[in-house]
């Protein structure tokens, strides 16, 4: 397998805060890499740096071996990465069928004055982008098809916005989708499910995924490699079983054990 | 466990389905059936046979009016109800039309009188047009780094600027604070608009063609983008819209159309004065959008006929009247209920004012000597309703800051104390019109404006045709 995405040296600084320091890390085609660490051990800022919200302070960020470190996040969006944000950010005023048609603008090239005029090419690619916003949406089986279209987002229920904020992200045609924090705020059923469709989204869409995710279940049922962070660094690296039980990271989330402390 | 993906609720929705019932299950359903292009045809037609029944010019003035408001409300969409962006220099792109078909169609670039430019209407809108796009594209980069508060700050500056420049830079061609007088009729291909009646069709078509064309754009990727640029620019982003050049792109189209409607302002109105755009202009046009509903097509056009017809009312005392007490009555009628309330209440409004007229009468004869404001059978039928003292201005300034107080103090209140501080509320209303307000047309006009909008607003926080909004707390 090839390496689709590598984070090289990545380090970002706000100030005299160092938010991640010389962070190595790697998401190979078709892999599913978890990203997992106590809370502001910089998970999201990673997503953020790879998805062009901040510019990295040093070091560099390749897709497919080219460097996507400071672009702009539109523009790495279309070169291949999709991303869901922890604090659901949808077009809660637009429908939900435009949610997902919105995000592909950046595939489609028809001018206002084209699409004002109807002409060929507008036509055809708004049947296209019509076809993929229903497409990506029965993913999710009858959950946000039929009427549901044409509601606004902001009626949706928490889960069914978590899963529309996928299907928006898959409306980008991406390589790699990144997910933060998929289950976070839902029922065990609902968990469950977030689990299965992620390995579908894997095996059925060819993707390779990176997750933050904080519910231990998930990470164990989904991962080929997790990764633990803390404070910016790389603290542990591999299956889920030696990751878990890997000394840095109980340390990271539950302090040291005070009897090996008396020991010192 | 269910079965992924599987959604009961989802499932068996068109059993819960609850259209109302009656008319409005009929409205709804053939609400749903039309086209949005079958509803601009209906418009068109109803402005269509409508000037064939303006038969007197200044009803065919206020109509031309109301259709560049409704043009100018279409443009102000654009960048405020579609991209989210709080643009005040609106107005410096509808005086950037005017003056730019003005300085095309007159002697401004001549000396002495003569000679100038006189380009056909065909050639000079669209150097207008273009010209203030590019000037959109201009402001739009300065504003590009602003948001919100920021953005409007900066770009009312931009609007008064305009002004200043129109005011103070070369008035031998800008004409300074006289303007530009004299302006060609809007004029091509041998044909020419010069009679109120043109100018309204004119207008009309301007306006239909437009919402169609602003109809087709934002059911297209750029309307998409923009909505959901407005909803979160930073999703937007992760979702490949290249957010900077949209609001660039809004600016720039709204400024276009903003032009637009300076043109045909000022070829109808054959002059141009700085005066024409001043914030007051832009407040107007701000409540046409707001009134109608932002982001609304519609809306933007039924704000602008609203607002516009509206004022004209309020200009009149007469037609002021018929106003002020049918929405009195409307608001009475809608809001109470059940029925046997409502004539209480209406009953109690007569008999409390009837009966305060009396009492006072009887104490002093002078406190009832005035005569109504309003004159016709309103003003005859309120003669013994109303306390108008012989000298009422004093008396009525006293009474509108009562009638604040009163309003208020109704808001405040519940249930039945409302119910009974109604009563009382209405009467001093009708007598503060009678004696204070309806004396003032210009000012009233305004309070009734602000009044209309500021209880729309509560009623329908998202305008007349508007549809409901939340809004994004952004992390």
């Amino acid at each position: 397998m090839s390496v689709l995405l590598e984070l090289d040296h990545l380090s970002l600084s706000f100030g005299g805060l160092r938010a991640i320091s010389e962070l190595d890390l790697h998401v190979e085609e078709n892999e599913i890499v978890s990203v997992i660490g106590p809370n502001g051990a910089g998970k999201s800022t990673v997503f953020n740096v790879i998805s062009g919200v901040y510019e990295p302070t040093d070091g560099d960020v390749r897709l497919g071996g080219q460097s996507i470190a400071g672009k702009r996040p539109h523009k790495i969006t279309q070169l291949g990465i999709a991303r869901t944000f922890q604090s659901l950010r949808l077009f809660l005023n637009m429908s939900v069928k435009e949610n997902v048609k919105s995000a592909t603008y950046g595939h489609t090239k028809a001018s206002p004055l084209e699409s004002i005029l109807r002409l060929p090419r507008a036509r055809r690619e708004e049947r296209e982008v019509d076809a993929l916003a229903e497409e990506v949406l029965s993913f999710f089986g009858q959950r946000l098809t039929g009427y549901r279209w044409n509601q606004p987002a902001y009626v949706l229920s928490y889960a069914n916005r978590r899963r529309l904020e996928i299907a928006r992200a898959l409306a980008t045609k991406p390589r790699l989708l990144m997910l933060d924090e998929p289950a976070a705020g839902m029922n065990p059923n609902e968990t469950h499910e977030v689990t299965e469709l992620i390995g579908r989204l894997r095996d059925e869409r060819g993707l390779a995924i990176l997750v933050i995710e904080h519910d231990m279940h998930v990470v164990e049922g989904i991962s080929d490699r997790v990764v633990a962070l803390d404070h910016g660094v790389k603290i542990a690296e591999g299956s889920y079983k030696s990751v878990a039980t890997h000394p840095a990271v109980v340390e990271a989330y539950l302090g040291r054990d005070p009897e090996a402390l008396a020991e010192e | 466990m269910a079965k992924i993906g599987t959604d009961d609720w989802v499932a068996r929705s068109g059993e819960r389905r609850d259209d109302g019932s009656g008319w409005r299950k009929l409205l709804a359903r053939a609400d749903a059936r039309v086209g949005w292009w079958q509803r601009l045809a209906l418009v068109t037609l109803i402005g269509l046979i409508a000037g064939q029944l303006l038969t007197n010019v200044n009803v065919q003035t206020v109509a031309f009016n109301s259709l560049l408001y409704a043009i100018l409300a279409l443009g102000l969409n654009i960048a405020v109800g579609w991209a989210g962006l709080l643009d005040l220099s609106y107005i410096a792109f509808f005086g950037f039309g005017a003056y730019g078909y003005a300085v095309f169609s007159s002697t401004a670039f001549g000396s002495d009188g003569s000679g100038g430019v006189h380009l056909p209407a065909i050639e000079s809108i669209p150097i207008v047009l273009v010209a203030a796009g590019a000037v959109g594209v201009i402001i739009g980069l300065i504003a590009l780094r602003l948001s919100g508060d920021y953005l409007a700050i900066v770009t009312l500056f931009v609007g008064q600027a305009f002004m200043e420049v129109v005011n103070n830079v070369d008035p031998g061609t800008l004409g300074g604070v006289n303007g530009l007088f004299g302006l060609d009729p809007l004029h091509s291909f041998g044909g020419r608009v010069e009679s109120p009646l043109g100018f309204y069709y004119l207008a009309l078509a301007m306006t239909v063609a437009l919402a169609g064309i602003l109809h087709l754009l934002d059911t297209s990727r750029t309307g998409r983008a923009w909505r959901a640029l407005r909803d979160d620019p930073l999703a937007a982003a992760a979702m490949t819209i290249p957010v900077k050049k949209l609001k660039v792109m809004a600016f720039s189209f709204g400024a276009v159309v903003g032009a637009l409607a300076g043109t045909l302002f000022a070829a109808q109105q054959d002059t141009v004065f700085p005066t024409n755009f001043t914030a007051n202009v832009l407040i107007l046009i701000y409540a046409c959008l707001v009134l109608g509903g932002v982001g609304s097509i519609a809306g933007a056009i039924a704000g602008g006929l609203v607002v516009t017809i509206g004022e004209q009312l309020l200009s009149s005392p007469n037609d002021a009247g018929y106003l002020f007490y049918g929405l009195i009555v409307i608001a009475l009628v809608t809001r109470i209920r059940p029925w046997r309330q409502l004539a209480a209440v209406l009953a109690a409004v007569l008999a409390f004012g009837f009966a305060a007229h009396a009492i006072v009468g009887a104490i002093s004869s002078s406190a009832v000597a005035g005569s109504p404001g309003s004159g016709g059978w309103i003003g005859s039928a309120v003669r013994d309703y109303v306390i108008v003292p012989a000298n009422p201005a004093t008396y009525g300034n006293i009474l509108y800051v009562v009638l604040i107080c009163a309003l208020v103090a109704i808001v405040r209140l519940h249930g039945t104390r409302r119910l009974l501080a109604v009563i009382p509320t209405v009467y001093i209303a009708a007598c503060c019109w009678e004696s204070r307000l309806i004396v003032n047309p210009s000012i009233t006009t305004q309070i009734m404006i602000g009044a209309i909008l500021i209880v729309t607003m509560a009623a329908r926080p998202q305008g007349l045709l508007g549809t409901p909004r939340v809004e994004t707390v952004q992390a």
